[in-house]
């Protein structure tokens, strides 16, 4: 018996963190599982690579801070090797030419660098953030509700929002419906005042959107920010040792203790479908190979158009996929150092944490107004990580890695990227020096990665969730309107990665969840 | 003070485009000779065009469908050019009969639905070549019908206004059409269609029609319209050809059991009622259902009704004790309780009884087909007499002519 006419109860395509979840709980379950990575490397945008010799940096994702309780816990992960304590949380440091303020623990425990006014301004709008969100949080961790078609769980899910609704208090639930949809920016200034802190929120709230601060329902990327929590505590955040992809390692061994076989370097070129339903995959070398349930943790309108084909659909589901939203504007860039920047006002602890620059919520929503129109941000906003600091073994004895997302890099650059890449490059290194003097001259390896470099290296369409994760595009409505349950029109085709609900970041939930369907579906 | 401004007047082509509110209803290419004929100046807007009810007189225009040759001008019906080497594999896509068996020469009748299996309208596909066909249809469908496009080698224009369209019905259309020196057009099964040439273009006839009859259409580039009109009418001339409007061709269809999308159905673009939907069992368009063909738009929800037993209507044939017709008469069962509606209603010459089209609530008119009434509210000088009428459900069509299908078709 060749390998090809072995029958696999599921196949996952993509090997991301999600993916691997997936495969890992239908495993679990008692499927035998089949993986399928395109690349050398299971782990997607979660890996941890070299890119100078002697320098490894996360590949994308550079801070945990949402990795869902239940797949640590169901996978094990921790005896998979993951350790998360809270010795580890790394605070937030907004960077500022007037000294830095610094949020520490789980998102601003305590907050330092700021009057005394600012900081019981801050406790209360932290409180509320944190209240706020955690009425939220079952929707952004759960499938989303079908409208059409409710089974009891999901009532009884719907039901104790409401209740958790009802628990805030008249007064709390008529403000959290007030300030729902609201732009970070507006909310900020009715609470806050000190520039530094609120540039910082703002960023937050947009990192990863094309959203500026006064762009309405900016608010909600907080929130979904806040949702999300690592350690048992909301909002905060860990440098993994060993960058990202140690956590991919962890649900790597999870996935093969569980019985998932992983085969690297396999692109799958379609989907086969045999009267209306999913039976199997054609790799890219002409392979076939037959399964009862196939789970595509690859982007939505790949795995649509390009697996599937607009053939074997509705022509209205082709329309709602080809309209996802999938326009990113956020680069990575990874600085090879010959020793540790120095950020003047800065503390050690402060250095192995997130350091942000972002000094007013105007300046924000400046860097952002050029992308509207196919430019990048003359002065980019970023969040700076040095993860050698974190972990030694991330750079050569003495020198460091620097990791930063920064915004905003529209995908569509006017110019097209080949020529604007070296122009945004120097833009970032001018902000870098005025925070970090001296910065420029110890670089000894550039990597910058547009949009249009994640979207190849990554294969990741246009946008690093894989969609917009905006309103429109959020629950009910991701990737698409009435298949927002990991389902699709085909049946035994189902989607496992970030383009689902809840969406992006390392958090594991859309593959748990789409799992959890499978199962719960029984197919 | 009553000062006018001047306002220039602009030559430029987006003016000119503006100026369409000028003419309230659009002529077709026969318009000339309509307007000649149209005594009674009996309008109506079809698809935007200026079409006529009657011409002259609307028993006369319904017993020449019957009993001479009748000519219909159906212009302004929705045509669509639809051509490329995945034509074929484009329509079968989206349209729910299976297009790979339609052989190029040959027409069929099908109808198409959106995702959630809702009749978006019926219509006929022309296969003129093996790459080249034309979508005819009651509604406008081009953005639909764009969209499905993608990634198929295809394209899909609308040519409503390019060609002109006829009607040519009844006992002695063949004759006429023979006499008017199309040769061949004696070889044309029913379903058939070849090109002709007519001044120096094509005219493609089909034997084809919308009234249960001997028939055919006739399809001309817009400027050969008038020629193609006068070429018939001199050839008919001794075999009874006469312009008719929609009421005759109406009752002609409603005999031949023909259902109107937006009279019979409401079309799922236009229903605003989440309940006016309608699958394609649900107005007896579930013979065209072929799971066995590729994927085509609404599969998945067509056949999960099906399964689930979710198929709330159905269109039926009444035949309606007495003569007054049941036109939108309620129906009931048990003389008491609503079960639907009649959509479209008449005495029938031919088949000599009262005949309805309905739209009933399963099971009634499925599995339940005793006990059916309908409620006829006949206005009689200024009051209504209301007329409580025993329904039966019967097949269609009402009625079949042997004249239709008949090979080599009759000379008269």
């Amino acid at each position: 018996m060749t390998s090809s006419e072995l029958n696999w109860d599921a196949i996952v395509i993509g090997g991301g963190h999600n993916g691997l979840v997936a495969a890992a709980m239908l495993a679990k379950s008692g499927r035998r599982v089949l993986l399928l990575e395109a690349g050398n490397e299971v782990g997607g945008a979660a890996r941890t690579e070299e890119f100078a010799p002697g320098f490894r940096v996360s590949a994308v994702a550079h801070l945990l801070n949402r990795l869902h309780p239940d797949v640590v816990k169901t996978l094990e992960l921790e005896r998979h090797g993951l350790t998360i304590e809270r010795g580890n949380f790394v605070p937030s440091v907004a960077l500022s030419k007037n000294g830095p303020l610094t949020l520490h623990g789980a998102y601003g425990e305590v907050l330092t660098g700021a009057s005394s006014a600012e900081q019981s301004a801050w406790k209360q709008l932290r409180a509320q953030l944190l209240r706020y969100a955690g009425v939220l949080k079952p929707f952004l961790s759960r499938r989303a509700p079908d409208l059409g078609n409710m089974s009891l769980a999901e009532m009884t899910g719907l039901g104790q929002t409401a209740l958790a609704l009802k628990r805030l208090g008249k007064e709390d639930m008529r403000d959290f419906l007030r300030v729902l949809l609201m732009n970070v920016y507006d909310l900020l200034d009715e609470q806050l005042s000190d520039d530094r802190l609120k540039g910082l929120l703002a960023f937050d709230a947009t990192l990863g959107s094309h959203l500026g601060p006064r762009s309405p329902t900016s608010l909600l990327g907080l929130y979904y920010r806040l949702a999300g929590e690592i350690g048992g505590l909301a909002g905060a955040q860990v440098q993994p040792k060993g960058g990202m992809g140690a956590v991919v390692a962890a649900i790597r061994a999870a996935a093969e203790k569980a019985g998932v076989s992983i085969r690297h370097a396999s692109p799958v070129a379609r989907v086969i479908v045999e009267k209306g339903r999913a039976v199997g995959v054609v790799t890219q070398s002409g392979e076939t190979l037959r399964a009862k349930t196939v789970v595509s943790a690859i982007n939505p309108a790949t795995t649509i158009l390009d697996l599937v084909g607009p053939r074997e659909v509705d022509t209205g589901f082709v329309r709602k996929v080809r309209n996802i939203r999938m326009k990113g504007d956020a680069a990575k860039l990874h600085l090879a150092l010959d020793r540790p920047p120095q950020f003047p006002g800065v503390d050690a602890a402060g250095h192995k944490g997130r350091l942000v620059i972002a000094p007013s919520p105007d300046h924000v929503e400046r860097a952002f107004n050029p992308s509207k129109y196919g430019a990048f941000s003359p002065e980019p906003v970023m969040e700076i990580t040095l993860p050698s600091l974190v972990d030694a073994s991330l750079a050569p004895c003495g020198a460091c890695v620097l990791s930063a997302v920064v915004q905003y890099a529209p995908y569509a650059l006017k110019e097209g990227w080949t020529a604007g890449k070296p122009l945004f490059l120097k833009a970032i290194m001018a902000q870098l020096e005025i925070y970090a003097p001296g910065i420029g001259a110890t670089v000894r390896h550039a990597e910058l990665l547009t949009p249009a470099d994640i979207e190849a290296r990554y294969r990741m369409p246009g946008h690093w969730h894989h969609g917009e994760l905006q309103a429109d595009q959020m629950l009910m409505s991701r990737p698409v309107s009435g298949w927002s349950g990991y389902d699709t029109p085909l049946e035994g085709l189902f989607l496992a990665g970030a383009g689902s609900h809840p969406g992006g970041g390392i958090s594991g939930a859309p593959g748990l969840n789409a799992a959890r369907r499978i199962i719960a579906m029984r197919a | 003070m009553n000062h006018h401004p001047t306002i220039k007047p602009l030559a430029d082509a987006r003016t000119a485009a503006q100026s369409h509110f000028r003419t309230l209803r659009l002529g077709t290419p026969f318009q000339p000779r309509i307007d000649a004929l149209a005594l009674k100046q009996d309008w109506y807007n079809w698809a935007g065009y200026r079409a006529p009810h009657s011409l002259w007189d609307e028993e006369l225009e319904y017993f020449a469908i019957r009993s001479q040759a009748a000519l219909f001008d159906i212009s302004p019906m929705t045509k669509y050019r639809i051509e490329g080497p995945d034509a074929e594999a484009y329509l079968d896509r989206v349209t729910l009969r299976d297009v790979t068996k339609l052989k190029p020469g040959r027409v069929h009748y099908t109808a198409w639905c959106d995702d959630d299996g809702f009749v978006l309208d019926d219509g006929t596909l022309f296969r003129l070549s093996p790459t080249r066909f034309r979508l005819c249809s009651q509604e406008r469908h081009l953005p639909w019908l764009l969209d499905s496009a993608f990634r198929y080698d295809v394209t899909v224009e609308e040519e409503t206004e390019a060609v002109a369209g006829l009607a040519l019905q009844g006992p002695t259309s063949f004759a006429i059409l023979r006499d008017a020196g199309f040769a061949g057009v004696e070889r044309l099964k029913i379903f058939d269609l070849a090109e002709f040439a007519h001044e120096g273009a094509t005219v493609t006839i089909s034997r084809t029609g919308f009234t249960g009859d001997l028939g055919y259409e006739l399809f001309v580039p817009t400027d050969k319209a008038l020629s193609l009109w006068d070429r018939l009418m001199a050839a008919g001339e001794l075999r009874g050809i006469r312009a008719i409007g929609y009421t005759a061709l109406n009752r002609a269809r409603l005999e031949a059991g023909l259902i109107v999308a937006n009279a019979d159905f409401t079309a799922a673009e236009h229903a605003i009622r989440a309940d006016r939907l309608r699958m394609p069992d649900e107005i007896g368009l579930g013979f065209m259902i072929d799971p066995d063909k590729g994927h085509f738009n609404g599969r998945r929800a067509i056949l999960e009704a099906r399964s689930k037993k979710r198929l709330r209507h159905v269109l039926v044939g009444l035949e309606i004790e007495g003569n007054i017709p049941a036109e939108h008469a309620i129906v009931y069962y048990r003389k008491s309780q609503e079960v639907g509606l009649v959509s479209a209603a008449m005495w029938s010459p031919m088949a000599k009884r009262n005949i309805a089209l309905a739209s009933l609530q399963r099971p009634y008119g499925d599995t339940i087909v005793d006990d059916l009434w309908v409620e006829i509210y006949a206005m009689r000088e200024l009051q209504y007499q209301k007329l409580m009428k025993k329904a039966k459900v019967v097949p269609r069509p009402f009625i079949k002519l042997d004249r239709r299908t008949a090979n080599p078709p009759a000379d008269f």
